[in-house]
């Protein structure tokens, strides 16, 4: 056998990181908002899990544990230190009414539809850092809340109680916009379907 | 407010983390209760909404090159001694010649794989990825009519798990086709659908299989029609889709 156990191990990354390739850029293109450091985290983080590739268990869940060293080393640098200053300490304790969590949004929703993925992107680029990614993890990266709790390293009572929030604040900051724009359209004499 | 507990349950049950027992419960109420269906329709769109704005970013090319470049595994030699390879070489000019046919298709086989994930992943990976969004069978179909020159029938779903999210339009070898994405349980599927007799000969043999591919994928031909169906679903998901369409065809 001439196959070493290097090798072996550089397969096995190689197969199960580069596919996510695509979805790790996205993600830190969202967190950075800045194209060449979406790229520098991206290059950070293959260097940083091909480094650690030997205390991954093969079996257990790599995409959690690949996305939690991006996270992870977007929170170290410069911008990520700077988005967790303007973190509310408590922001998880924080109780939220059920009848915030239920609210209906049938015309804003129809009018988000018709008004392309502009308003909807820029109200996620404004978010808070702790509600873009545990939104863009569980909507975008379809992510299950254990997924979600192991990259985030935090309990699934947690990812719950965040992502509903996560979903409320945006639902909030579309509001005022996307009335603001149906009162455009009727002027216009556009929006015959609402 | 009397749906106001299940409603505080909604998003839970819409991301599919109720235990399963709750589910089916939840399930029942939702197809009974016209304002829960209402609310649990009105998030879908909200989710399904943030799902294709969330796919905004794309690496450029040389990126990508650099990454994979960076972590590709060497080539690793099958014989480490000298007379072994000049043995083998031996065995390769009479082996060679008896399976150059079989490689060669096997590699033309692999190419169409690649050639039907790649249009798949790029679309997904894409801000964009359907240019009619509907899932109104009866409004996607008619969206491909004067834009490519054949017609098709899209199934009925309902009964089943899958949804459709819409429609583009899509190039194989510079051949116009249909490009459907339908999601079910979270995984996106693309169904391709060509004109067979427009498609090179490689693309059209009904004994095609996937040699080596992370997606599941079937394709057949019928009426005329090339039909590809990929996605990371099940194989059992992308066999039910198949079959729903072999039924509307």
């Amino acid at each position: 056998m001439d196959v070493s156990g290097a090798n072996l191990q550089l397969d096995s990354f190689e197969e199960l990181a580069i596919p996510l390739f695509d979805r790790l850029y996205n993600f830190a293109h969202w967190l950075t908002q800045n194209r060449d450091e979406a790229e520098d985290l991206v290059r950070e983080t293959y260097v940083k899990a091909l480094k650690g590739f030997s205390s991954f268990q093969l079996g257990t869940n790599f995409r959690a544990w690949i996305y939690c060293i991006l996270r992870n080393t977007f929170l170290t640098s410069r911008k990520g230190l700077k988005a967790r200053m303007t973190v509310p300490i408590d922001f998880d304790e924080e109780e939220e009414g059920p009848e915030s969590a239920i609210e209906r949004d049938t015309p804003e929703t129809l009018l988000l539809a018709r008004s392309g993925h502009e308003l909807l992107q820029k109200a996620i680029d404004e978010l808070p850092l702790h509600f873009r990614e545990i939104l863009l993890l569980c909507e975008v990266e379809e992510m299950s809340y254990q997924e979600i709790s192991d990259t985030l390293a935090v309990p699934i009572g947690t990812v719950m109680s965040r992502l509903s929030r996560a979903r409320q604040t945006l639902r909030n900051q579309l509001r005022p916009q996307l009335q603001q724009e149906a009162g455009l359209r009727i002027l216009r004499g556009t929006n015959h379907g609402l | 407010m009397v749906c106001e507990s299940w409603k505080e349950r909604l998003d839970i049950y819409l991301d599919g983390e109720l235990p399963d027992e709750e589910m089916r419960t939840f399930d029942a109420h939702v197809r009974n209760c016209p304002s829960c269906s209402a609310d649990a329709l009105s998030r879908v769109q909200f989710r399904r909404a943030i799902h294709l704005a969330g796919k905004r970013f794309t690496p450029s090319a040389e990126f990508r090159n650099r990454i994979q470049q960076s972590i590709a595994s060497k080539p690793r030699r099958a014989f480490r001694l000298g007379w072994m390879l000049a043995a083998a070489a031996a065995v390769v000019l009479v082996v060679g010649t008896l399976t150059s046919t079989y490689r060669g298709n096997r590699s033309d086989r692999d190419q169409v794989f690649s050639e039907i994930a790649d249009l798949h992943v790029a679309t997904l990976a894409s801000a964009s990825p359907v240019d009619v969004i509907s899932t109104d069978r009866h409004t996607v179909k008619p969206w491909f009519q004067g834009k490519i020159p054949f017609a098709f029938n899209l199934p009925e779903l309902q009964n089943s798990e899958f949804s459709l999210l819409g429609g583009r339009m899509t190039y194989l070898e510079q051949t116009p086709g249909a490009h459907l994405i339908y999601d079910v349980r979270k995984h996106h599927i693309s169904v391709f659908v060509f004109q067979e007799r427009s498609l090179p000969a490689r693309l059209t043999d009904s004994s095609l299989k996937p040699a080596k591919l992370s997606f599941n994928m079937e394709t057949w031909s019928q009426g005329g029609l090339r039909y590809f169906v990929i996605g990371d679903a099940s194989a059992v998901d992308i066999d039910s889709l198949a079959r729903l369409f072999k039924t509307a065809s």
